[in-house]
Parts: structure tokens; sequence; C-alpha cells
């Protein structure tokens, strides 16, 4: 069985945003949330690199560790997916993620937020695969199609790979070993606990 | 001679020109043969150790989502998966036990005198009031804010899913509505009874002997006796803190960051712990523990012996006060 991971290559990121649009098209993502994102660190100054972060689809999640109601659930992919019928909006599940993959939509009065909304890995929710209610509340299922994440599979630079950890890993370390530098895969030892090259 | 002179410039430029090229690219021979893009590049590992987060400019209205990388999420996890639990169980279940024990041991303070018949009015009814609206949010906060912390280890299990999310989601909306009331009860006991709670000398002597309910002791006490007033204070500091945390808690990110919004749920669970602990304390003692004080707050009245043996001070002061308040000339003698 695969485990699915993303890892973003820095060093190839350009700041395009078409992963970030990719995402909110494929799963129509209502007004004001955001799946994806791409931060620029040390704008404008030598050095800066921009970096596509998502869910990262952590290992031992924490998200999944401190929900009240146990709302997510680990596919045998790796992927970590949740249900809108069991999330009550408490919130808890954005002061644990180390990526700030979940997001709210922000109905009712003050504390009431909605159900969390994130990143599926296109992998859509517990409804069955594929159906109306499941494109509704988690967006495209392309996972079980057999497709990958749609903001890696149209990144311009492939700088957002997605796919089994240990084969994107393998291509990261030889561009790696190719062109000699690299500044590592943003997030895999928060979330992974480990790099590529362990 | 125009001629030559052109030709001679044109020779001259591209001296010149050569000239330009050499003094300005020295290093062209010393090119090196492969260029690190990286060399300055920012550092996942760096920035991490140096600002515990990672931080950058965005394109989208979320300033929030600027933060790419804040692993803290880990830590404040153990605090709630672990810490929150372990401190939770042993204040609650500590104090119940303890309550257990010292009921068996000492069993319910009994009124020595028995009851005279008489009573004195002890809380009226605006006291009352304001004392039970708090009550009871407290003790539905207390349910709902308990089942965030022990609802999925201990109630899910019970129930199905689908039926642990609806009284979840109830229990938010109860927990979110109700502490306005419960913040307002909080603030009108603090004023209300401030008069009473200010800790005096009274106080010493009272704790010196076990206020009379360890032991067999009747110390002197005023309106309200020194285990009182730390439940008045408990409640009021307590309260105060719950408010705070709370309302940071409710309106999530306005003007907190994650970092805030993390610190603002440690505090609030933790306080609401030892919070809910203290107050067990303060109903036992209210209902079962002794014989005649849960009249005080239920139908705001206490017998008069009660008063002079839990009291004695707070009745003296009563009765000077009700009979300055009638004139000796126009009272009825008793026995006539």
């Amino acid at each position: 069985m695969a485990r699915m991971k993303f890892l973003c290559d820095a060093d190839r990121c350009i700041e395009c945003n078409a992963c970030v649009t990719a995402c909110k098209n494929e799963h129509e993502v209502p007004w004001g949330i955001n799946r994806r994102r791409v931060v620029t660190i040390n704008d404008g100054e030598p050095g800066e690199r921009s970096v596509s972060m998502a869910c990262m689809h952590c290992t031992d999640a924490p998200c999944q560790a401190v929900c009240p109601v146990n709302a997510f659930y680990t596919t045998a992919d790796g992927v970590v997916l949740h249900s809108k019928d069991i999330c009550i909006g408490c919130g808890y599940c954005f002061y644990a993620c180390p990526f700030g993959a979940p997001q709210y939509p922000r109905v009712g009065n003050f504390g009431s937020r909605g159900k969390m909304d994130k990143c599926t890995y296109c992998a859509g929710g517990p409804e069955p695969d594929g159906s109306a209610a499941e494109y509704e509340k988690y967006g495209a299922n392309r996972l079980a199609e057999g497709k990958l994440p749609l903001c890696a599979e149209m990144c311009s630079t492939k700088s957002l790979l997605a796919g089994d950890g240990e084969v994107i890993a393998d291509i990261y370390n030889e561009r790696v070993a190719k062109r000699g530098y690299g500044s590592g895969a943003w997030g895999w030892k928060t979330a992974y606990r480990e790099g590529t090259t362990s | 001679m125009t001629a030559l002179v052109a030709k001679f410039r044109h020779v001259l430029g591209a001296l010149a020109l050569f000239a330009v090229t050499v003094t300005t690219w020295p290093g062209m021979a010393q090119q090196p043969n492969s260029v690190d893009p990286t060399a300055s590049a920012v550092k996942e590992d760096q920035l991490l150790q140096r600002f515990k987060t990672i931080q950058g400019r965005g394109s989208i209205p979320d300033v929030k989502s600027y933060t790419i990388e804040q692993p803290a999420g880990r830590e404040w996890r153990r605090f709630h998966e672990v810490t929150l639990r372990i401190i939770g169980a042993a204040a609650i279940i500590g104090m119940l036990v303890l309550l257990v024990v010292f009921y068996l041991a000492r069993g319910m303070v009994r009124l020595e005198s028995g009851r005279s018949g008489r009573t004195i009015v002890r809380f009226n009814a605006a006291e009352r009031v304001v004392h039970w609206m708090t009550a009871s949010c407290f003790i539905i906060l207390a349910l709902s804010g308990l089942n965030i912390t022990f609802g999925r280890p201990l109630l899910l299990p019970l129930m199905s899913p689908e039926a642990f999310t609806a009284w979840s989601e109830w229990a938010k909306y109860a927990h979110n509505y109700l502490s306005f009331p419960f913040t307002l009860g909080v603030v009108l006991i603090f004023l209300m009874w401030l008069g009473g709670n200010i800790p005096n000398r009274v106080d010493i002597e009272w704790l010196r002997r076990g206020g009379g309910i360890v032991g067999q002791d009747q110390p002197p006490a005023q309106r309200f006796n020194a285990g009182q007033k730390l439940i008045y204070w408990i409640l009021v500091l307590g309260g105060g803190a719950m408010a705070v945390s709370g309302y940071a808690l409710i309106f999530p990110f306005y003007g907190t960051t994650i970092e805030a919004m993390q610190n603002a749920e440690i505090v609030h669970g933790v306080v609401a712990m030892l919070f809910i602990a203290a107050m067990l304390g303060h109903i036992y003692i209210g209902t079962i523990g002794m014989e005649g004080a849960f009249e005080a707050m239920g139908r705001g009245t206490v017998d008069l012996n009660w008063a002079r043996e839990h009291h004695n001070l707070w009745l003296e002061e009563e009765e000077a006060a009700r009979r300055a308040a009638v004139p000796p000339a126009q009272a009825t003698p008793a026995s006539e």
C-alpha cells in the first residue's frame, strides 16, 4: 500500500498560485476557504523561497488526536480525512495542526464555526466514492479514479509533488543530486518525523 | 582625410570596448562550473529554531494562512490529550474521594442545639436568584465542558458517533450561550457579597479551629466564614479567568494569534478542572455536609440556632440592627 504524501520543492516554486486555483476550482471550495495556499518567506530579499502548503496528511495526525468527537480517520493510503457529519466545528484541530490546514466557514454567530473543511488529498470523504453527497461536502474524489491530487498534477514547474512518499522522495533526492542543491522537503520532519533521506 | 579619421575612430572604439570588457569581467576565466542558488536561501530548520513558526507573505486575505508551519501544535496536542486529562481526573476524582472519605468519617455536621423554630432571613430573593442563575449555568457549563475533554474516551464508546455529535453540538451551543448569564452572575456576586468577603482577623481564628467542620468546635464567624470567603474568591477569580480565556476562545482570532488561542485553551482547561473540584466541595457542604445549610440558599431563611452555631457574630449584628430599628418605647413587651 502506498503512503501518500505531498512534497514541495521550494527551489522550483515560482509562486504562480496555480495549485491554489486548481484546488478551488476542482472542489468548488467556497469563498473564504483555502485548502491550499502559497506563502513566500523573506519576500523580496535574497534567498526568498515560496512554499505551497496544505494539509500534509501527517503520520499520527495531531488533528485526529485532539478532535473531541473523533471526526477524523486515516485511510489505508495514509490520507487523513474527516466526516463533516461528525464535526462540531469546535476549532481544536486548527490549534493542533502544524500547517494551518483546517478551515471553517464563518456561519452563525460568534463562536459557532461551521463544519471544518480541509485538503482531502483529492480523496473525498466517508460517503461512497464519487457520489453527489461526497462531492457536495468534500469535492472531487480523484484518488478513487486513480488520479493524483490536481494541485500537484498541474504544477507547471513540477515543484509540488504528490504520490507515494518513497517515490516522490526519490524524485526529489535525484533532483538534488543532479543540480547540487536543495532546501529540503518543507514540513516533512514536522509531519512525518522524517526527512526525504531517512 | 575624413575617411581615415572615421576608420581610426572605429578601431579606437573597438579597442575601448575590449578594454571595458576585460576590466569588468576579470574573473571570466575563473567562472565556477556550478552555481549554488541556495547559498542564501531560507532554511526550514534555521527558521524553526529561530522563530518557532515559519511565516511569510501570502496572497489571500486570511492572514492566519501566512503561517505555514507551527510545530507547537504538537505540544498543545500533548497538553490536551494527556496533561489536561490527568489534571482533570486527579482534581475531580480526588475531590470526590476526599468528600466521600470525609463524609464517612465526620458525617453531617448536625445542629447541636436542635431547631428553635424561629428563623432569620439569610439571603434575600435577589441574592438567591443570582446564586441559582450562576449555579445552574455552572453545572451546564461544567458538564458540556467536561464533554470536550472526557467525552471521546468515556461517552463516545457508549453511543453512536452521530448521537455523540448531536449531543456535543448542543453542548457546545449551551456552553457558548450560557457563558453570558454565568459571567453576569459572577460579576453580580462579586459586587453583591464583596462587603462580607474581605478577609479579616476572625478568619484566622476560624481556620485555626478547623472551622467547626473538622472536629466539633464552633468558632465565631461573621456573615461569611473563612471557608465561604475562599469559595467567594475562587468564584470571582476563577470565574474571571474562565470568562477572559473563554471569550478569547469564543471569538477566535479577534486580535489573538494561534499561540494565544492555544494558551487560552490551556488556561480555560486547567482552571475549569480546579474550579469544578472546588465547587464539588461547595455543593457538599451546602447539602449533605451540614444540617440546615441548604435552607439558607433554598428558602432564604435559617433557623436561629443554626445562625448561632455557625455565624454567631452575624446573628448578633442582625439582632442589634433589629433592636436599633425598633425603638424600645414603641416595642410591645413580650410578656403582657
